[in-house]
């Protein structure tokens, strides 16, 4: 156990030795595969930012029916039971014209324009409270609405929330794309740097096949050699994704601060850098697998 | 130990290397094969190793036919072989040391073990004082010994040689051969290719010879 431990050990410490003999040239496929994840994963991150900005706005959808300014009290009360007893609606609360207008008043510090006013331009209004449903239902509630009598006007407040929703969701499917298409191109770079390497090291794999190497002592190191290298590339990736977070975000708190808000990107969850590293790992063995299964068999000693 | 019963053997492209030959080498047995160049001499040491096939006939190394092995068993016939390769086929990535090393690593000795015996075998052939110096600096002479290093380290029980003595003088063949001859006495079955006559001429070995691959 220990020896068979020691011997793999042995193979990744050469497996390092030969990944930085040159370090340039090391460094900089560790920059590419780095760079190549770390698109998709900040695309990922901000996404994931946004979401949480959709769900923290858009938690309670209303609907606000404006009424037309001739409603009487009997029309109002009529209304009132009406839109309670409506199926798809959950609640309602009734907001009179003088009390929206008070409110005005306290929320924006426009007391003394208001005050000024000859009469009060606001209408009577209901805060319908929906039963939760999907965009499309809640739009068809909100024309339904709109069609009673007294009723001039009704507000879905949500209706962005959804739009963004919608198009998060497009977001994502780019972000899969994205990740798709670089992925394919790690598994290549890697294929490809292995295929170079199994071609210089075509000596050693013919004596050490000649001298009773089995298949899987010689496909080690190449393995451990893309394992190895996604790894580190994973990292690249990693560090660069937070090191723009921290950058941005630097930006981001100025900017925060003019719209008197404290909005801050929040960095990669343990989980999720967890899930990329691995996933770059397994990428690297992907693409050392296939080379190797594709070109250690045309080596044949003669 | 070695058994060759009607083996033939042809290349693609219709040359005839081998054809219908039978012969056994007993345990522990030392054996010359002589003949000319392109009389089939390294064909036939390559159907031992299993790096070629027969076409027909079996070729038996310690009872298993080595033609019909699986590609999954040839390592642990290889391990069993040491080859000395008339092209010496170093590797000059690495120094004499780790050239000797090479074989023990690929059965998983662990590292003290693997460094003694490899020690060992480079004290047999002479070439301890270079096991820091890089094959492409010894001359040939050393470079054969070098191999034989390399094919002796795990201790195998057949030793196949190809042209050992091939471009040496015979100040240095002796040299060889009396290395040969110590293997043999601790033991070891030895088949040695050679068409060097200096070196056949005084001893009482076996010789078989082949003659455009038929033996004589």
């Amino acid at each position: 156990m220990m020896r068979a431990f020691a011997q793999h050990f042995g193979v990744l410490r050469a497996v390092l030795r030969r990944m930085f003999a040159s370090k340039l040239a090391g460094f900089l496929n560790i920059l590419v595969i780095g760079i190549a994840l770390s698109l998709p994963a900040g695309m990922y991150l901000l996404l994931q930012n946004a979401q949480g900005l959709v769900v923290q706005l858009s938690g309670t959808p209303q609907i606000s029916l404006f009424l037309s300014m001739d409603a009487k009290t009997e029309d109002i009360d009529r209304l009132h039971k009406q839109l309670a007893q409506h199926p798809a609606v959950a609640g309602v609360d009734f907001v009179a014209r003088a009390q929206a207008l008070e409110q005005l008043k306290q929320s924006t510090g426009l007391s003394d324009l208001i005050s000024g006013l000859e009469q009060n331009p606001l209408p009577d209004a209901f805060v319908v409270h929906p039963k939760p449903g999907d965009a499309q239902s809640l739009d068809a509630l909100r024309g339904e609405l709109s069609k009673l009598p007294r009723v001039s006007e009704a507000q879905l407040d949500s209706a962005w929330a959804y739009k963004l929703e919608a198009l998060l969701k497009f977001g994502r499917m780019g972000v899969l794309i994205l990740a798709s298409l670089l992925s394919l191109a790690l598994v290549a770079v890697t294929f490809n740097t292995i295929r170079l390497q199994i071609l210089t090291q075509r000596d050693e794999i013919e004596v050490a096949k000649l001298i009773g190497a089995t298949d899987g002592f010689i496909r080690r190191p190449f393995l451990y050699f893309g394992a190895t290298q996604g790894l580190l590339g994973g990292i690249m990736a990693w560090l660069i994704v937070t090191a723009s977070l921290l950058l941005l975000n630097g930006q981001l708190g100025a900017l925060a601060q003019l719209y008197a808000s404290q909005f801050t990107l929040h960095p990669l969850s343990f989980g999720d850098s967890l899930s990329l590293l691995l996933f770059s790992v397994y990428l690297g063995w992907l693409g050392a697998w296939l080379s190797v299964a594709r070109h250690l068999s045309q080596i044949e000693p003669r | 130990m070695i058994s060759f019963n009607q083996v033939h053997k042809r290349y693609p492209g219709g040359y005839e290397a081998l054809k219908g030959v039978s012969f056994d080498v007993a345990e522990g047995e030392m054996v010359f094969l002589t003949g000319h160049s392109g009389a089939g001499k390294s064909t036939l040491l390559k159907l031992i190793a299993a790096i070629e096939r027969p076409n027909s006939g079996s070729v038996l190394v310690n009872n298993q036919n080595v033609g019909a092995l699986k590609g999954g068993a040839l390592p642990y016939l290889r391990r069993n072989l040491g080859i000395i390769f008339q092209d010496h086929k170093l590797l000059f990535d690495r120094n004499v040391f780790d050239n000797v090393l090479l074989p023990l690593q690929i059965c998983g000795f662990d590292h003290r073990e693997s460094g003694k015996r490899a020690r060992a075998a480079l004290d047999k052939v002479g070439l301890l004082k270079r096991e820091k110096s890089n094959p492409i600096a010894l001359s040939g002479g050393e470079q054969q010994r070098l191999c034989i290093a390399r094919a002796i380290v795990n201790r195998p029980s057949i030793l196949l040689a190809d042209e050992p003595t091939g471009n040496l003088d015979a100040a240095y063949a002796q040299e060889i051969m009396a290395i040969f001859n110590s293997f043999h006495q601790v033991g070891a079955t030895l088949l040695i290719s050679t068409h060097d006559e200096s070196v056949l001429q005084d001893s009482g070995v076996r010789r078989l010879t082949l003659k455009e691959g038929v033996l004589q």
